[in-house]
């Protein structure tokens, strides 16, 4: 479904600050794959985000998306196939609309844009019943302006909106790290039924080890821009925490933190 | 009869301009755009209108080519911006320079005087004859309120549909475009081309209210459309019957009467930019301290 092929990115190229983060990195993610995503502030997980999403086209390489070549495609045409929640409540909706016109404008993804009514009455009660869903109450309060709403309940309208149109690979970009505790299990319980429920392959950054090994059915551990850790299937269930946390130790202690 | 026809110029000029604010508020508020072109594109509409006029073509046509003319130099602004890559602010100004050289060449002298020529006012007074000589006095008034309504709600749906959501949401969060798979730029030039289009259509109107061209008009224009966009948000977003469009009308239309005082007042024309950037200030901290109120509010209850 999402391949990787020798992807090469230098940041801040022939001056003193020149990071060279990815070197021929390689990934390959099948169909239905819940990748989790962990590992240490700058090891290049939302890099890799940037350049699978076309926010970053790197200095070589290929991307694929299924099976078709992507890397010259911009951001905005690849996105046709990829959806994207950002760890920013506030990137998933529009502030000034209200949750029905959100929802309205979501749901027309790959339609045309066109002079017709904005709003979709039609699929009101559609849409009322995937609010019910979260237990929020938002389902009677769709005419209240997404602005109004809590971090939490924005990232769940979000996430709902992301995925109202099925992609082929959703992009989740550290989506619960600015939400307090009870509302990330919010949202990740609604992440796994959305996920499952759709068959949407997904890519999930997180910094909650918890989440990368309850949520996911493959794991990966990044570590200055190479794969430092690569589970799934069986060898994937038998992982713990803590096992995690041994490596990720490890990796933290080589850099000297 | 001395405040009566103060009061029906106020209302007359506020409607005239209220369209070009209503354009102003398409990218200032909902854009995030200060779009300078419009100091060019006001002239422009002029242009274009009296050129057509002076070559015998009817004066609602001399209307509808001044708007496309706008609409053509907001996409300029917005060629500069999204595909060059150049500020939004320098952008505006890049488009109002050079439209006052175009401005100069549609019409050939930088001022022009068409009195007794067909405008739009002649034609709607030839459409009732028999009108009584009290309503005479107030048909320009009529004319100009019925189409800046008509521009309020064809706005108003526009804003309504798909593509006006799409308007809506590129100005307030970009990244949620992208993610629908919509190109950000082509939004944002359709939002630069009706805000000027509006703008040059209000220049076409008061240069065939007044039958003149002046290339110097558009001068002040944005601060202008800014100031009444500011008054028109602020003050009427409190009444919630109102849409937002309506205020931004009223809004210049509170702003006129507020310069007809000052001027009446005793102040000279030329104290006009003086009276503005005051008031234009005044708006701006009223803003600020009504929303510092209303979050006091919040915080209290």
């Amino acid at each position: 479904m999402l391949k990787l092929d020798n992807i090469c990115q230098t940041f801040n190229k022939n001056t003193i600050n020149e990071k060279i983060l990815f070197e021929n990195f390689n990934l390959e993610v099948k169909k239905d794959e819940f990748v989790s995503i962990v590992g240490s502030n700058g090891s290049g997980k939302t890099t890799l985000l940037n350049i699978i999403s076309g926010n970053l086209i790197p200095d070589s390489g290929k991307v694929f998306v299924g099976g078709k070549d992507v890397t010259k495609l911009k951001n905005y045409k690849r996105a046709k196939n990829i959806a994207r929640v950002f760890q920013n409540p506030e990137l998933g909706t529009c502030p000034s609309m209200t949750i029905f016109e959100n929802m309205s404008i979501a749901d027309n993804k790959l339609n045309p844009y066109n002079l017709t009514g904005g709003l979709n009455h039609k699929r009101k009660d559609f849409y009322r019943s995937q609010l019910e869903l979260l237990g929020l109450g938002l389902e009677d309060r769709l005419n209240i302006t997404a602005k109004t709403l809590s971090g939490g309940q924005r990232q769940a309208l979000a996430l709902i909106m992301a995925t109202m149109v099925k992609p082929d690979i959703l992009l989740l970009d550290e989506h619960t790290a600015a939400l307090d505790p009870k509302s990330s299990d919010i949202v990740m319980q609604l992440t796994e039924k959305v996920v499952t429920e759709k068959k949407i392959t997904t890519l999930m950054v997180t910094h909650n080890l918890r989440y990368a090994i309850e949520y996911s059915n493959r794991c990966i551990m990044m570590h200055e821009g190479k794969i430092h850790l690569d589970k799934s299937g069986e060898e994937k269930k038998k992982q713990t925490i803590a096992d995690l946390l041994t490596v990720f130790n490890e990796i933290s202690i080589e850099c000297g933190n | 009869m001395g405040i009566l026809s103060l009061a029906a110029g106020i209302l007359e000029q506020g409607f005239i301009f209220g369209i070009m604010a209503l354009g102003i508020y398409i990218t200032y508020k909902i854009l995030d755009f200060p779009d300078l072109s419009v100091d060019g594109t006001f002239p422009l509409g002029a242009a274009v209108s009296t050129k057509l006029i002076l070559s015998g073509i009817n004066p609602w046509i001399g209307l509808l080519g001044a708007f496309f003319a706008g609409a053509l130099a907001g996409m300029l602004t917005g060629f500069f911006h999204v595909k060059l890559k150049i500020k939004d602010l320098l952008s505006g100004i890049l488009t109002m320079t050079l439209l006052y050289s175009v401005n100069y060449r549609i019409v050939g002298k930088p001022n022009e005087f068409f009195m007794g020529e067909n405008t739009i006012f002649t034609s709607v007074n030839s459409l009732f004859p028999n009108i009584s000589p009290v309503l005479k006095t107030y048909t320009a008034l009529l004319t100009v309120l019925v189409i800046a309504v008509l521009v309020k709600y064809a706005l108003d749906w526009y804003l309504s549909t798909k593509s006006g959501f799409l308007l809506k949401s590129v100005g307030s969060n970009e990244s949620l475009v992208i993610t629908l798979a919509e190109d950000p730029g082509k939004i944002k030039v359709i939002g630069l081309a009706i805000c000027n289009g509006l703008v040059a259509l209000a220049g076409a109107i008061y240069s065939q209210r007044s039958s003149q061209f002046d290339i110097s008009s558009g001068t002040g224009m944005l601060v202008m459309g800014l100031a009444a966009v500011i008054i028109g948000t602020t003050v009427f977003s409190k009444m919630k019957f109102l849409r937002i469009t309506t205020g931004v009308l009223v809004g210049m239309i509170v702003y006129k009467a507020c310069i007809t005082l000052a001027i009446s007042s005793g102040l000279q024309s030329s104290d006009m930019n003086l009276v503005v950037t005051v008031l234009f200030v005044l708006t701006l901290v009223l803003n600020d301290l009504s929303k510092k109120k209303g979050a006091a509010k919040i915080a209290k209850t």
